[in-house]
């Protein structure tokens, strides 16, 4: 029951993006200029602690932009529609998962735009590309959650960036420093221990999203 | 108990450590983040049950609690900054602690924009006590986590950090148990207060109405 509609909102938001293609396009641009003004900034100061600090940066300024809109896209009236025919689990954990594939998507398109501007700097691919998966597991699902917290009030786009930062700040050092073990080394030591916490984040974030989405569903 | 701990603070002879004299520092600085933390597990437990039973007392405590909470977090800043400069030679040095009770702070401080910008009352508290303990819970898995990931901490209290808590002489512990109870019990007494001020406005205003 819950599968069914999840895949079928999901379904939804992926057609409803692919007919607004200029709020997707507007995101891409957005990454790639924002990419390429930093590279002309840096010029060759780039060292691999940089490289590790823009990347992550950039993914979280182009994640707050990308989710921001997940739940004032659509006018309202067609929630309260929503929200006769969905359960508001259905709703939260398929906006979590589309916000998921978005990020997936975008944090791809920044590796590889990263690969061409400034050099690889990545030891160790498979731990970086997991990382990346993960870290957009749980961006996409804090920022979800706050960007549902954020539509609620008015003067919704600053408001969304006040309240992410702070709390979104434990997943971002822990990708950090994770995938600066990426970075640097060509094996998997010291990796157990914060990816054991990013998971641990990934999933008490999903919980409690799963928990209080629902106390933000009605009015 | 606090007047006791704040005046015999000063003129309890300390023992002879390498940070000599600030170590009175302790008895004022920790207490804020005991009364800190104290506060705001307060306002996430009535969050949690305001979202139980939607009453609306249970919101102006949780309320309160970030407010206090957020003062005793900027004294304990102050407090800590003047024993930094002092003993490390900089106001604010990049430390795991330090950096864990500022992201308090902001999330904290975001809290009440939020709140700011919602007019209708009862979803104000309702989204609000939804963001509440949604950063609770991630703030905590910051200052748990964070040490951890930096590794080290220069910050008194930790493991490998051999100033305070441990290495307490008996005679500084007879100052700093009851500092600690005190300063939480005046937290509590101030955010008991708060709230029945703001009790007796809203009574005021359904007698003008």
């Amino acid at each position: 029951m819950l599968f069914t509609e999840v895949k079928a909102l999901i379904g939804k938001d992926v057609r409803l993006e692919l007919k607004q293609k200029y709020v997707l396009n507007g995101i891409l641009l957005y990454l790639l200029s924002t990419v390429f003004v930093t590279y002309l900034a840096f010029e060759d100061l780039v060292t691999t602690e940089t490289w590790n600090s823009l990347f992550w940066i950039i993914l979280l300024f182009v994640g707050v932009n990308g989710i921001s809109k997940s739940f004032v896209q659509e006018n309202p009236a067609r929630y309260i529609y929503y929200y006769t025919i969905a359960s508001p689990q259905a709703v939260v954990l398929s906006k979590i998962l589309y916000n998921l594939l978005l990020m997936a998507i975008l944090a791809s398109l920044s590796f590889g735009l990263f690969l061409i501007l400034m050099g690889n700097r990545v030891v160790n691919l498979e731990l970086f590309l997991l990382v990346l998966i993960l870290g957009s597991f749980g961006l996409s699902s804090i920022l979800t959650m706050v960007a549902a917290i954020a539509s609620r009030a008015s003067n919704n786009f600053s408001l969304m960036a006040v309240l992410s930062f702070p709390v979104i700040l434990p997943l971002l050092l822990t990708l950090m420093k994770l995938s600066r073990i990426a970075l640097t080394n060509a094996d998997w030591t010291g990796s157990q221990g914060p990816l054991t916490i990013l998971l641990t984040i990934n999933v008490a974030v999903v919980i409690l999203a799963y928990l209080l989405f629902p106390y933000l569903w009605r009015d | 108990m606090l007047l006791y701990a704040v005046i015999y603070g000063f003129i309890v002879p300390v023992p002879d450590t390498m940070i000599g004299e600030s170590l009175r520092n302790v008895f004022y600085h920790v207490g804020m983040w005991f009364g800190m933390t104290a506060m705001l597990t307060t306002s996430f437990i009535f969050s949690l049950r305001y979202l139980k039973g939607f009453s609306e007392k249970e919101d102006l405590v949780a309320l309160e609690g970030v407010n206090v909470g957020i003062l005793f977090g900027i004294l304990g800043l102050i407090t800590g900054m003047i024993w930094a400069k002092s003993t490390w030679g900089a106001f604010w040095v990049r430390d795991p602690k330090l950096d864990g009770a500022a992201v308090g702070l902001f999330i904290y401080l975001a809290y009440l924009i939020l709140r700011g910008s919602i007019d209708d009352r009862h979803k104000r508290a309702k989204v609000s006590a939804v963001y509440n303990i949604f950063a609770f819970v991630l703030w905590i898995v910051f200052v748990l986590v964070l040490p951890r990931l930096a590794g080290s901490t220069i910050h008194p209290g930790q493991d490998g950090v051999p100033i305070m808590a441990l290495d307490l002489s008996p005679i500084t512990r007879t100052v700093f148990y009851p500092a600690m109870a005190g300063w939480i019990l005046l937290g509590f007494w101030i955010l008991n207060l708060r709230v029945r001020i703001l009790k007796l406005h809203m009574k005021n205003e359904e007698l003008k109405m």
